[in-house]
């Protein structure tokens, strides 16, 4: 699993890339986290990523729950097929906001 | 007559095993059917009783080992996997509500959705569990996995 933070109108946007399992779990945990715990508007890119399981599901629920407990957005950015996939067979699909392109400034 | 195994696999509980038994499940599935979301069902399934066996079994004790067999069963793809650790209560082994939105819980349900059989057994003398699952070879898809193939 590779990994880049950056930042995009007003969000930060943590892009994953490669095979998100339990072995990346705890990395893609502390990225997401740290963000959102730190107020950041935050979406999480998944253009890249080839595999996701449980584990990586999991870590996106948190920061899905984190978010909302801090009253900041948070959402996916650019699913891949794979992602999106997964996210349907755990019926999350429509439970997190999915965007294919960073939206307007936020915080705006 | 007993058929062959098509994939025998020991390895650690150690997820960072977990790559190159999915890469091998992969390789297994695909010589017997030639459809990626089909192929695609079986290697999240097998990822996910993996899963399972090293936070629930062993609880992450990574030195603890898994035995996995692959083989055909008539019109199924047959998968075993061993442990060798405590029993595991099995009544205890449910997939969460989806609604209650939580982190963690999914891996029984993307089993028993994916698959076509599952059973839960502990092994004779008191240490171990075995996990057998099947899926109908060709079988109409049943997900919509296609996409997830990694590597």
């Amino acid at each position: 699993m590779q990994h880049e933070t950056t930042q995009q109108d007003g969000f930060v946007v943590v892009s994953l890339s490669g095979e998100v399992d339990l072995s990346a779990a705890p990395e893609v945990r502390r990225l997401i986290l740290e963000q959102v715990t730190a107020g950041a508007a935050t979406l999480v890119k998944l253009a890249g990523v080839t595999y996701i399981d449980s584990s990586g599901i999991a870590c996106l629920v948190e920061g899905h729950q984190a978010a909302k407990r801090k009253g900041s957005r948070f959402g996916l950015l650019q699913i891949s097929e794979p992602v999106l996939s997964v996210l349907a067979l755990a019926r999350l699909d429509k439970v997190f906001a999915l965007y294919n392109a960073v939206p307007g400034p936020a915080g705006g | 007559m007993t058929q062959p195994l098509l994939l025998d696999l020991r390895f650690k509980a150690d997820p960072a095993w977990l790559g190159t038994v999915r890469e091998r499940v992969r390789a297994t599935a695909m010589g017997l059917v030639h459809d990626a979301r089909w192929v695609a069902d079986v290697v999240l399934a097998v990822n996910e009783a993996c899963v399972n066996v090293i936070q629930h079994a062993y609880q992450g004790n990574a030195t603890g080992e898994i035995v996995l067999r692959m083989k055909q069963a008539g019109v199924f793809l047959e998968i075993a996997l061993l442990d060798f650790a405590p029993p595991v209560a099995i009544e205890e082994i449910q997939p969460r509500a989806l609604e209650d939105i939580r982190p963690g819980g999914l891996g029984t349900h993307f089993i028993r959705t994916l698959m076509d059989r599952c059973e839960y057994a502990n092994l004779a003398g008191g240490t171990g569990n075995l996990l057998r699952m099947q899926k109908r070879l060709c079988a109409p898809p049943t997900s919509t996995l296609a996409g997830n193939t990694g590597n």
